[in-house]
């Protein structure tokens, strides 16, 4: 078997990320404690492109997302997001580029004193402009996007699992953005509906030319909506490439990843 | 004796942390304050958990306070003071310390644990990041109101506590002691004066900024999960208390050496 480190890491080098589209970040590096959870990552996402990010439990995949939109700061490196560096940006610009995002937690992180239809229609309330009605209107279209009708009045904790998550979904397309972060959107769903939220996201990349970022453990939900495939280890993007490249690939990290393998280079605790 | 050194030092580095990133959450709130009127309704809603929910805790504690003050003032006068002064000094005695020092600590309590154990769940379960990426500042929606709304009622608070104490002790005085409701009044009135009443209510203003600074600042940065949060709930209670404590006597040393010293 090939030694780990001599397989090259590959290459995400942008001449001039000030004036590239989509996402650039160059060196993020973030420790928690002592454990350096991001370690000069390098990655970068086209617009209009989804990119599937895999990667074992804990290695920083929700991180990652985090730092796209600051929720997280890096200790070194930098974020650009269409050609602005939000690291240092300031709170007024921050939210801006925050407008362009959606973003799905991996715990859906609903507003637990709201109803389900203030949850979805929140953002767009303050962002102003539109009726009360409106507001509904598009929530309750946003809610059937997602496969929920008749939760608009209930309360989160009043929701199964699922209908949590997919209401998070439905916040997160509420207001349209051009970009979407999706932490793990088919876990804990059932296959049928599973598969209606991928026909979901690629019905958004080509409808609305939505660039995504999807973190999933789901391989088959992996396979159906990435364009790219990447994967996070030792803190880094160890591996990208495209869906046809990465069925058959002979990398042995994501070789053993997508057989779902006990065996093999990673360990398994 | 290394330990101990290094116990004091790690425990005044945290705390010098802690003052800085606590001043740079006042100015956050303050940097908000423009939007007031944005938020007026949210504003409102505060308020009404603040004063209208801290209401039967306020009387009940009020009551026994001027009852207590009553039977004490009037045991300490025994033989040395005339009973015509008994009006003079508990209502010098709520004004000036009791009324707000006493309500700052059982408010304090209530609404630093409702902050501090809201926010900090929500900040646990992600809650403020999901409303940073609807570009809702929690600073402008969470924080702003909260302390705005504290400020303001503490004083209006602290005058209701203050009557209903003093005629919690007009009645025990009457009622249970040997003192006319004339000799009371007299004493009452005949002292009197403005800046008593004024000392209490900006010490009032005070306790309103660090009861709810103590809430919002422990409760937006609660790490971990539930025991993260009843931790960040403990913080924000005794930190409070004893600040409004620590404060007390700094206001009153500036207030009566100072401001209102002859
Ligand atoms: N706020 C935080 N404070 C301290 N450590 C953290 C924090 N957030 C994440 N970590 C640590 O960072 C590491 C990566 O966490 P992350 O949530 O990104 O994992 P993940 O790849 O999303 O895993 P999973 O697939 O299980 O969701 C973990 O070891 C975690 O303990
Ligand atoms: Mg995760």
């Amino acid at each position: 078997m090939e030694r780990l480190h001599d397989i090259p890491l590959p290459d995400f080098s942008v001449d001039d990320p000030a004036s590239s589209d989509g996402i650039v970040l160059q060196g993020l590096t973030k420790t928690f404690q002592d454990r350096k959870v991001l370690d000069g990552l390098d990655f970068t996402i086209n617009r209009g492109e989804t990119v599937v990010i895999i990667g074992r439990s804990g290695e920083g995949k929700s991180v990652l997302l985090k730092h796209i939109v600051r929720l997280l700061t890096p200790e070194m490196g930098h974020v650009w997001i269409d050609g602005e560096e939000i690291t240092d940006m300031g709170k007024r610009n921050l939210f801006e580029v925050r407008k362009r995002f959606g973003m799905l937690f991996q715990g859906a992180a609903l507003f637990d004193s709201l109803t389900i239809c203030e949850n979805v229609g929140l953002g767009l309330k303050w962002q102003g402009g539109l009726s009360e009605e409106e507001i509904h209107e598009r929530a309750c279209t946003c809610l059937a996007q997602v496969g929920l009708s008749q939760v608009e009045d209930k309360l989160p904790s009043q929701l199964s699992g699922g209908m949590k998550k997919r209401a998070g979904l439905a916040r997160a397309i509420a207001m349209q953005p051009d970009y979407i972060l999706y932490d793990e959107p088919t876990t804990g769903l059932d296959p049928i509906t599973s598969d209606a939220i991928n026909d979901l996201i690629l019905q958004l990349q080509s409808e609305l030319n939505v660039t995504s970022i999807v973190v999933t453990h789901d391989m088959a939900s992996a396979f159906k909506v990435a364009d790219r495939l990447a994967m996070i280890s030792t803190g880094k993007i160890i591996y990208a490439a495209s869906v046809d490249e990465t069925r058959d690939t002979d990398h042995p990290m994501v070789r053993q990843f997508i057989d779902g393998s006990a065996q093999g280079p990673l360990d398994v605790f | 004796m290394t330990n101990i050194l290094t116990g004091i030092g790690t425990f005044s580095l945290n705390a010098l942390q802690n003052a800085g990133r606590g001043s740079m959450l006042l100015l956050d709130i303050v940097m908000q304050m423009p939007q007031m009127w944005r938020m007026r309704k949210e504003i409102s809603n505060q308020m009404h958990i603040v004063a209208v929910g801290s209401m039967p805790l306020i009387i009940t504690t009020s009551i026994f306070v001027g009852a207590v003050t009553a039977v004490q003032a009037v045991y300490q006068m025994q033989a040395y003071v005339p009973m015509k002064f008994l009006g003079t000094v508990i209502s010098k005695s709520v004004f000036i310390e009791l009324g707000p020092v006493l309500v700052a600590l059982v408010v304090g309590g209530r609404l630093c644990a409702n902050y501090a154990a809201e926010l900090g769940t929500m900040k646990v379960t992600e809650q403020i990041d999901a409303l940073e990426m609807l570009a809702i500042d929690p600073m402008r929606h969470l924080a702003m109101p909260r302390f705005v709304a504290t400020f303001l009622m503490m004083p209006i608070i602290t005058i209701f506590a203050d009557a209903i104490a003093i005629f919690s002790g007009y009645l025990v005085s009457i009622g249970t002691m040997d003192v006319t409701a004339s000799t009371f009044k007299e004493g009452l009135l005949a002292f009197f004066e403005m800046k008593d009443l004024l000392s209490g209510l900006i010490k009032a203003f005070f306790f309103g900024a660090i009861i709810a600074m103590s809430g919002l600042f422990f409760g937006l940065n609660t790490r971990g999960g539930a025991e993260g949060v009843g931790n960040a709930t403990m913080m924000a209670v005794v930190g409070s208390c004893v600040s409004v404590l620590v404060a007390d006597y700094f206001l009153a040393t500036i207030l009566f050496q100072i401001i209102f010293g002859d």
